[in-house]
């Protein structure tokens, strides 16, 4: 029997408040919580919500034959349980049902699989922790944010124990080959690959209310004899889209809502489908191939390339100096600069410098609380400029050029005195040695404590700044 | 297609923005093929002795007719030379020399600055709208005689001349809004100026905006029916070889520039108060204020109470070469208008691979991407983006390189051909 894999991805970033460069070493507060707090309440009240409700609806009404896959950010989970803990509950009911699959993901919706290995695993780990908190289970299949994937960061995902992983399906890839099938990873087939049918998942996620689409209205009747229409050896069809198509991206009034009502029983009715998780999938079919993705894709945009979040300079200079700081983010281990090292890595950020919607305009507005790709830049790099300084406050190390140079004036000043003292003494001695060392030893005591005074006081002020945060 | 066109000035004798666009669309033009143009302009500077010359009518007019050829036209032009009272604008050194002396040899001079706002030295203001009045009969008997197919006038002091010539010669018009008077004055419009601007737009059969900016003001300030008017936004000239000067850095500070008018309609307070935001978080860097103007001695006084006057410039009028000089000393251009039909100078700066900073108030603003963009109002955005462009080098060197090219993109021979589509509509 033919099957579909329904998967929604869940996310909200953190997005920062306007960050002048006159509040760098002043405020060290980055997130603008009105903004954050309030799109997540709209976004909550008119997709999360209703669309949950749906979906336990339809779980309970099919008994059980209907099943979906979810993937929630750690930034979307932090955000529901500052804003709308009522979510949370309502994707634990969900998970209850067992009909629901979670999948696995690094915590901060980053980039750290392109560039940190290290980082990648620690915040994969930290999510799986989450996930396993949240819902009671362990997640067996791997989904990397914006579905970017490549053989080298599949055999990664593989050695980490996961069983599959989920990515775009896209014709530069695929060529003539049908994202209908399981694939396996070309360096470890181990690894079970699912990917998306971007055809069928866009018509739903962004074509769904799109007047001037030759398919429009889009019902689920429509859909279903599509699905029928595949050819019959096909096995799985792959819906994998941003749960906030129902209700926020196609608004509630386009009627996205009802579709997701009638889509299970048209499916079964005039399909003959049946519905799947990733985790039943990889289970129950062969793979056919090794699919070869030597340069990393994703799911955005036509080119399906990495360019929305690493495309130009900008977002280079600024990927490039967050993950240079990530060994001292380790060594200090201060909890509230990791906390927003890991949010200073969400990959939206990088996504809000993006020049390469230019010519489409409206589009890139929807997303981007910024005016312009140079204003989130310089917003950025002014927020890791503060970060940067309170890192470094935080550690002071003999690596960093000024402490040693501070370090070694010291110790000049220091053998000098010593030596001044010890010609005094000598002259002292020369001459009347009681009185002269009785006169002079003093002043050179002094100096030295006032030397040791300095010599405290870099390793003072770490202390007191360190207590501060 | 021939042209009769009144406008501005040319070299040598450029001044400013509309001199440097109805010079550069002209050329544009005289690359279209089968395009003749007949360019008639006022000829009157400062330094002339104006008490020569009584402007009566039409017969007792001096015409200079000559025809000029720039190494740079394709074709010769025909370029007529009226005498008239009216300056178009002027420097503001000259202008104050010019004025007072005015004043003291009791001629007859009238001012208006670079965009046309009048500045009516006392008792010959009111004879202005009779140099206006005159140069249009001027312009009615030109066009009794000539032989052309179009009028096309650019902005207000010349709309009568091309009302005049529509009238005689039944031919359509076409005019230029560089800028109105709501740009030159602040809102606060002059009443004369406004009637004539009116008047222009209304007769004419179309009329060019030269940014959307403009176009929104002409259709809702004047009532203008959108159908009529139609953008297109001006270009650059590309930079000759001997403009491209490279001076030695003497100094490893950075340099951020504002360079224009010093006055209201150029926002130069912003720049100050943006600049003094800065100098509190860096020290390696200095502010110039390059130009003269009603304002200049505030912003003097400005910067030295807020203490930054050690690290504030004020270079007073550049003119020619210093431009490009110091623009190759810059790391930054700003330019804070308060409001800005086009405004052209940022073009030059990115020509010369300075990074630029612009007001969302600012036409040119429609047509760049590689350039920031801040409310003129917005000191804290400003100042931000003045750190931004001086500390992340990825930016700066995003702009230096993107920019440059984006600016050579932007050529007068595309201009002309939307014009020409323009003439086209109405013939």
């Amino acid at each position: 029997m033919r099957t579909i894999c329904l998967y929604f991805q869940i996310h909200q970033p953190f997005r920062f408040r306007r960050y002048r460069f006159f509040d760098i070493g002043r405020e060290h507060y980055y997130y603008d919580d009105y903004m954050n707090e309030s799109i997540m309440r709209k976004v909550a009240d008119r997709c999360y919500l209703p669309a949950n409700k749906i979906m336990l609806d339809l779980i309970k009404k099919h008994e059980g034959k209907f099943r979906v896959a979810y993937s929630i950010s750690g930034s979307a989970i932090d955000q529901f349980e500052l804003y709308a803990p009522e979510v949370l509950e309502s994707f634990k009911k969900l998970a209850k049902t067992g009909c629901v699959e979670f999948l696995s993901e690094t915590y901060s919706h980053s980039l750290s699989s392109l560039t940190n290995r290290a980082e990648f695993e620690k915040q994969v780990g930290k999510h799986r922790q989450k996930i396993k908190e949240l819902f009671g289970v362990e997640p067996g299949v791997f989904r990397n944010t914006e579905l970017i994937y490549s053989d080298e960061i599949g055999a990664m995902v593989a050695d980490m124990g996961y069983k599959g992983i989920i990515t775009e399906g896209p014709k530069h890839v695929l060529g003539w080959k049908s994202p209908n099938y399981m694939y396996y990873n070309a360096i470890n087939p181990k690894l079970k690959v699912l990917l998306k049918n971007f055809k069928l998942s866009d018509d739903i996620a962004f074509r769904f209310s799109d007047r001037s689409w030759a398919e429009f209205p889009l019902t689920a009747d429509k859909f279903a004899s599509w699905l029928k229409a595949l050819d019959k050896n096909e096995e799985t069809v792959n819906l994998f889209m941003d749960y906030e198509a129902f209700g926020e991206r196609q608004g509630v009034e386009t009627g996205i809502h009802e579709f997701l009502k009638a889509f299970p029983s048209a499916v079964f009715k005039i399909a003959k489908f049946s519905f799947s998780t990733p985790s039943q999938l990889i289970e129950s079919l062969q793979p056919i191939a090794p699919v070869h993705v030597p340069n990393a894709i994703s799911w955005a945009d036509e080119e399906r390339d990495l360019t929305a979040w690493l495309g130009n300079e900008l977002q280079w200079q600024a990927f490039n100096k967050l993950y240079e700081l990530r060994e001292k983010v380790e060594s200090v281990g201060d909890p509230r600069l990791s906390k927003d090292f890991e949010y200073l890595q969400i990959s939206d950020h990088f996504y809000y410098m993006s020049t390469k919607y230019f010519s489409a305009g409206e589009n890139f507005s929807y997303f981007n609380p910024f005016g312009s790709p140079y204003d989130a830049f310089i917003n950025y790099m002014n927020i890791l400029s503060d970060f940067e300084i309170r890192l470094n406050s935080s550690s002071v190390s003999d690596n960093d050029p000024e402490v040693s140079r501070l370090r070694a004036l010291l110790d000049e000043k220091e053998s000098l005195i010593i030596q001044y003292a010890e010609q005094l003494k000598k002259k002292a001695v020369k001459k009347t040695p009681a009185k002269t060392t009785s006169k002079k030893t003093p002043a050179a005591k002094t100096k030295s404590v006032a030397a040791a005074k300095i010599k405290m006081e870099p390793a003072k002020t770490t202390g007191k700044k360190t207590i501060k945060k | 297609m021939k042209v009769l066109m009144f406008g501005w000035e040319f070299p040598p004798h450029i001044s400013g923005g509309l001199g440097t666009a109805s010079y550069g669309l002209t050329k544009g033009m005289s690359k279209i093929p089968g395009m003749k143009i007949k360019f008639v302009v006022p000829k009157a500077y400062g330094d002339e002795d104006q008490s020569r010359m009584r402007i009566l009518g039409a017969n007792d007019v001096v015409i200079d007719r000559r025809l000029i050829n720039h190494e740079t036209f394709l074709r010769e032009i025909e370029y007529i030379e009226i005498n008239s009272k009216i300056v178009p604008y002027t420097d503001p050194d000259e202008y104050y020399t010019a004025v007072r002396e005015a004043e003291t040899t009791g001629r007859s001079f009238v001012f208006t600055n670079f965009s046309g706002k009048l500045h009516f030295t006392g008792k010959y203001g009111s004879n202005l709208y009779q140099e206006i009045a005159d140069y249009a009969v001027v312009a009615a008997s030109l066009a009794e005689k000539g032989d052309f197919e179009i009028i096309h006038a650019h902005d207000w002091l010349t709309f009568p001349a091309g009302i005049a010539a529509k009238r005689v010669s039944g031919k359509p018009l076409v005019i230029h809004v560089h800028a109105t008077d709501f740009d030159r004055s602040g809102g606060s419009v002059n009443p004369a100026v406004f009637d004539i601007e009116m008047k222009g737009m209304r007769i004419a059969d179309k009329i060019i905006a030269v940014s959307n900016l403009t176009r929104n003001t002409i259709i809702e300030k004047y009532g203008i029916d959108p159908e009529k008017v139609v953008t297109v936004h001006n270009a650059v000239e590309p930079l000759h070889e001997a403009e491209k000067l490279v001076l030695e850095r003497n100094m490893d500070d950075k340099i951020v520039t504002f360079l224009g008018r010093v006055t209201l309609q150029k926002g130069p307070e912003y720049f100050v108060e943006a600049a003094y935001k800065v100098l509190q978080k860096m020290d390696n860097v200095r502010f110039v204020m390059a130009g003269s103007g009603e304002l200049l001695n505030r912003m003097i006084m400005r910067a030295a109470s807020l203490r930054i006057a050690n690290k504030f410039h004020f270079t007073g009028f550049l003119k020619g070469d210093d431009v490009y000089k110091m623009f190759s000393l810059s790391d930054v251009y700003v330019m804070p208008s308060v409001s800005e039909p086009f405004g052209i100078s940022p073009l030059e700066a990115m020509q010369s691979n300075v990074p630029v900073i612009i007001s969302h108030q600012s036409g040119v603003s429609e047509v760049l991407q590689y350039a920031l963009k801040v409310d003129f109002w917005d000191i804290d955005a400003m100042a931000d983006a003045i750190y931004g462009l001086l500390n992340y080098s990825a930016l700066s060197d995003m702009f230096k390189v993107y920019g440059k090219e984006e600016v050579e993109n932007m050529k007068w021979e595309n201009a002309a051909l939307k014009v020409n589509e323009v003439y086209k509509s109405v013939i």
